[in-house]
């Protein structure tokens, strides 16, 4: 493969490598959420799909309302910060737009399904905090396995292998070597479990700038399938260092989505109503996209050391 | 030096104030948004300094510039001792048993200190879905101390909880050890009304104080169950002046959280 070929925009990436019925991971975690892509899903109406995402926030909210999904796997279903996540409650409690199928889980484990998928073993056995809870009787997932060598009882998480991880970091260099920093989430453990990866950037900087500082590197360039170009590809989260999070548009989206309607609007005006981010970007203004702007606080180069 | 109590503060101010308190120096405390953040906060601005604040979201040592709005909010990163992974913060700090203190909340709470954040009315059809587990599960799972903080209401404070989300004593006796938690459960509940304690042996629940201006009857009405009070109940002691003038002033002067 030409390493130019993993450059492309929102549009051909979602429909090159998300099906209907896929299960579509989600990464990000209050950092990072990769909005841009989620929106151009909805924008393509991909249909039944099963959304895996520890806190599904407001974008698989969206997706939901949008009649995108099927199925949800999660393990903390709000709104960061702000409540509750208006259209998942009403999917789950009245059916609509249609009911949807949820599978539970608590942080530890579906981080530990996600690490056991990135590793490649069947399963992985942590210490059974889930056993004290209700979670196992709804969630056949969470089972129980006696330690080969002490005996004690473990609680055997096993893998998650998604067919696409969507996910949103700082840069990435033209081969598809992703950099992050900040809050990293599960970005890493998704992206080595999934079959396809679709990565947004910030920014595709040169290879130099990535070899200059490996350690910063948390996917690969061989697991990329589509390296996009989308600045402001979180934005109603945020990306370290570019730009902060939007808490007023978390805000405003709850109280307008408290209802089918303002959810419709919602969907009509941000998502259905522009074309690309870049639209998106014009819509949401310059004034309020300058308030968002951190002021700097650079880290110190650390020297790696040259040794030719 | 005696302690100049405040004559104005409200009740939030004082669930925050008695939080502060069950917090050491060095501890490492895990916290969630509101109530805890701020207890977290005011500890380490007053006999805590050295208080690790630890968010789930992989941030440990942090020093936000700002007050955090979500415990994933970027100012918590900047200046911070390190970042771990999702999973890494999971098994490595609080399954390896390195978190001494964390927070949760409580949609419902039962005698033994088990809580329920998933779902009010049956998990298949629920009346009201709420956000789940998320950290909590772990958190009271394999923390060394638990702390509770929820407003004080019967239909909160329930005989039966509609589900189990996170393990407190279980069915007290010892059922929170057999199945292999080592975290010593629940410490502690802050509620609107008092400071509500665990019998070590049984595990069960009892009243330790009263916030001022709340009377014992009340706190016993506001439960669903018949409360154990302590033979040594008494009132909550209240914030200082200073305490109330670093909250205030210092750690929340928007009101983002004070006047929630």
């Amino acid at each position: 493969m030409e390493i130019e070929d993993k450059i492309m925009s929102a549009k051909e990436a979602i429909k090159k490598f998300v099906s209907d019925g896929n299960l579509v991971c989600f990464g990000g975690f209050t950092h990072a959420i990769p909005f841009a892509l989620g929106h151009e899903i909805i924008r393509q109406r991909k249909r039944n799909l099963t959304v895996s995402k520890e806190t599904p926030d407001l974008i698989v909210d969206q997706l939901i309302a949008a009649g995108c999904v099927e199925k949800v796997i999660f393990s903390w279903a709000g709104n960061p910060g702000v409540g509750l996540l208006h259209a998942f409650r009403r999917a789950v409690e009245k059916g609509i737009p249609h009911p949807i199928e949820i599978e539970e889980y608590t942080h530890f484990t579906l981080g530990a399904r996600y690490f056991a998928g990135a590793a490649g073993i069947p399963f992985v056995p942590i210490i059974p905090s889930v056993l004290g809870s209700d979670l196992p009787k709804y969630n056949k997932n969470l089972k129980t396995i006696k330690c080969p060598f002490t005996g004690k009882l473990l609680c055997a998480i096993p893998a998650l292998n998604p067919d696409v991880a969507i996910i949103h970091a700082q840069r990435a260099d033209k081969e598809g070597n992703v950099q992050m920093w900040g809050i990293i989430g599960s970005n890493k453990e998704i992206a080595m479990a999934s079959k396809k990866v679709i990565v947004s950037v910030e920014e595709i900087v040169d290879s130099e700038v990535i070899r200059r500082d490996p350690n910063r590197t948390i996917i690969p360039a061989f697991k990329v399938d589509a390296i996009i170009e989308e600045p402001w590809g979180a934005h109603p989260s945020y990306t370290q260092g570019y730009y902060d999070r939007d808490n007023e548009f978390y805000l405003e989206y709850d109280k307008l989505t408290r209802t089918v309607e303002g959810m419709e609007k919602f969907l009509n005006e941000w998502v259905y109503g522009v074309e690309n981010r870049k639209e998106y970007l014009k819509k949401l203004g310059v004034e309020r996209i300058l308030k968002l702007l951190p002021k700097t606080y650079s880290s110190i180069p650390v020297d790696y050391g040259y040794y030719g | 030096m005696s302690k100049r109590y405040a004559k104005d503060y409200t009740l939030r101010e004082m669930m925050i104030v008695a939080a502060a308190r069950e917090l050491k120096n060095g501890d490492k405390v895990l916290v969630g948004i509101g109530i805890p953040q701020l207890a977290a906060i005011l500890a380490q601005r007053t006999h805590a300094p050295n208080l690790n604040i630890i968010y789930e979201s992989g941030i440990f040592g942090s020093r936000p510039a700002r007050l955090p709005l979500s415990i994933g909010d970027p100012t918590i990163v900047s200046g911070s001792a390190g970042v771990f992974s999702f999973f890494e913060t999971f098994a490595y700090l609080l399954q390896r048993g390195y978190i001494d203190v964390g927070f949760i909340g409580a949609a419902q709470i039962d005698k033994y200190g088990n809580i329920n954040t998933t779902v009010i009315g049956d998990y298949s059809k629920p009346k009201v879905r709420l956000p789940g587990s998320g950290g909590a599960c772990a958190i009271s799972s394999f923390a060394k101390k638990v702390i509770v903080i929820t407003p004080h209401e019967k239909r909160r404070f329930v005989e039966k909880l509609d589900f189990l989300t996170s393990p407190g004593f279980l069915k007290g006796g010892g059922s929170r050890e057999k199945i292999g938690l080592h975290g010593g459960g629940p410490s502690v509940v802050i509620s609107t009304l008092g400071i509500l304690r665990f019998d070590p042996k049984t595990g069960e629940m009892y009243l330790d104080s009263y916030h001022p201006g709340v009377t014992i009857d009340q706190v016993k009405e506001a439960t669903s169950w018949d409360l154990k009070i302590s033979p040594n109940a008494k009132e909550t002691e209240p914030p200082t002046e200073e305490e109330i003038r670093i909250l205030r002033e210092e750690i929340d002067p928007m009101g983002i959280f004070l006047k929630k």
